[in-house]
């Protein structure tokens, strides 16, 4: 059965050694891989062909791993279902007539099916973690400068990390180890403190021994029932194993799906104007000027969600309206941070459900973009916080699987390792 | 606040994406109950924040970039070794 996974299905192999030898790895669209095309699930570069590999995918064939496709997504990793691509939705295996979660959902589709060992997913706003949820996968959002983003091509610059996808925590933490580094090419990779713990396969450990674990009740109240039991039998399981849970509170996080959106689309709107027809993207059908060449290219070339986010973005920083929205934003990204920073003084993780609802049924969504924003809840506050996060598998509702993701301090990619692996 | 059509053919042609009749309306109804969302940002307080940045150095050395071959590859059209783009006016 053909889940659509894949854009491109292509073979390049490793040459060996390494790590990662004999292991198959599949590639998000939106990740320059050399002489294969890179798409982005979009129709303006259907036929894009990079002339470089992104720094990541460089990192893989030394680790020795072998290359099998190119992921779907959502068109420019703008969706939460995988629906928005120009090259159809993809099925999530591990639940029949649903969605994969977006916008990493062919990825998570890949390694859900066995087509292939692990994954490569960008998370802009949950994009590796969502799927990641849907899917029944491990899916980790490292903290912002762990990874390189050269080569990613950019959807929201200030938000978004590269991120491993795999059936098991060890899996993903493994493929880490392989593409975390400081990168001369990407200005904003960050070396992680002094004395903090980067050996992230030997954290798969299972040991959760004095362990504290912070629940916060914004990001569990609002979920699915059947969410909630299964996320709060795996805090049981949790506390059963030595881990002391704490109930927090994180007030900021009431506006964080907003302020992720006008930031997001601000970010969008700017970096989408690239794609004009002439040096890359498909060309429109205009004789006209340089204008309107450029504003039919678009029109061509983008799907409706793209040009919705591209659009709102202009609106926020358009005169006027730049104090109100983006600025605002910014504020409330602040305060997010803040939050978490408090937070972390009084705990060692904080878990809630990845997703609030359990995977939408396909074709569900599309209508209502509001509501396909706000099942983003319990993601974005992460990004906006800069933070590392990871979504392991925690049990199955009637209408698919639920995840549980752990959010850590700054480059505590070690600790949430720790405590996803516990639930295996 | 209300978004009208005229407002997202403004926003529309500051951003350079031709729209159809149909998307204008469908996105002015839609805008409007997004940006109403938004409104909630007022209520944000303002936050001291000092930012931990540190400049990224580097040696300026002269090392390869991509040909001009490789650059123009994916160009729609091209003339000379340059980028063929609309008349500017």
């Amino acid at each position: 059965m053909s889940y659509n996974a894949f854009i491109t299905e292509e073979t390049i192999e490793g040459d060996g050694s390494g790590p990662l030898a004999g292991r198959t790895v599949a590639i998000k669209d939106n990740i320059s891989t050399a002489n294969v095309r890179t798409t982005c699930g979009s129709n303006t570069l259907a036929e894009y062909v990079p002339p470089y590999d992104a720094t990541v995918v460089e990192r893989l064939f030394e680790a020795g791993a072998t290359i099998v496709g190119k992921t779907n997504m959502d068109e420019f990793g703008m969706g939460t279902t995988t629906e928005t691509s120009a090259f159809g939705p993809t099925e999530n295996p591990a639940a029949d007539g649903r969605v994969p979660g977006g916008s990493s959902g062919g990825s998570a589709a890949a390694v859900a099916a066995g087509e292939a060992d692990l994954a490569l997913g960008s998370d802009t706003g949950g994009s590796v973690r969502c799927p990641a949820a849907f899917c029944g996968v491990v899916g980790l959002k490292p903290t912002y400068g762990l990874v390189s983003r050269y080569g990613l091509v950019a959807y929201a610059n200030s938000l978004e990390q590269i991120g491993p996808l795999a059936p098991t925590v060890g899996g993903a933490a493994e493929l880490l180890d392989v593409i975390a580094g400081l990168d001369p090419n990407d200005a904003t990779t960050r070396a992680p403190p002094e004395g903090a713990e980067t050996d992230y396969a030997a954290a798969a450990d299972g040991d959760v021994g004095g362990l504290t674990i912070g629940v916060p009740t914004e990001l569990t109240e609002g979920a699915d029932d059947g969410v909630r039991t299964a996320f709060e039998e795996s805090i049981t399981e949790l506390e059963r194993q030595g881990a002391t849970i704490e109930d927090v509170s994180l007030p900021s996080v009431e506006t964080a799906v907003q302020a992720y959106y006008v930031i997001a689309m601000s970010e969008a709107s700017s970096n989408l104007a690239r794609f004009d027809g002439v040096r890359y993207g498909t060309k429109g059908d205009s004789d006209g000027n340089w204008n309107e060449s450029f504003a039919a290219a678009r029109e061509a070339g983008f799907g409706e969600e793209v040009k919705r986010r591209v659009l709102l973005g202009t609106y926020a920083l358009s005169a006027g309206y730049h104090d109100k929205y983006y600025k605002r934003a910014q504020d409330a990204r602040a305060w997010v941070k803040q939050d978490f920073d408090e937070t972390f003084d009084q705990v060692d993780v904080v878990a809630s459900p990845t997703m609030p609802v359990p995977p939408f049924e396909l074709g569900e969504s599309l209508d209502d973009p509001l509501q396909m924003y706000l099942a983003d809840a319990n993601t974005v506050p992460v990004n906006l916080a800069n933070l590392p996060a990871i979504s392991v598998p925690a049990g199955e509702t009637d209408e698919g699987p639920v995840g549980i993701q752990f959010v850590g301090p700054a480059f505590g990619e070690a600790t949430i390792i720790r405590a996803g692996s516990a639930l295996e | 606040m209300t978004v009208d059509d005229e407002e997202v053919r403004h926003v529309a042609s500051l951003a350079r994406i031709d729209l159809e009749e149909t998307e204008i309306e469908r996105f002015a109804e839609q805008f409007d109950e997004i940006l109403e969302y938004f409104e909630a940002l007022d209520d944000v307080p303002e936050i001291e924040t000092e930012t931990d940045l540190t400049n990224v150095m580097r040696p300026d050395e002269v090392r390869d970039g991509l040909t001009q071959e490789e650059a123009l590859r994916n160009a729609p059209e091209t003339e000379d070794g340059y980028f063929k783009g609309p008349n500017v006016s």
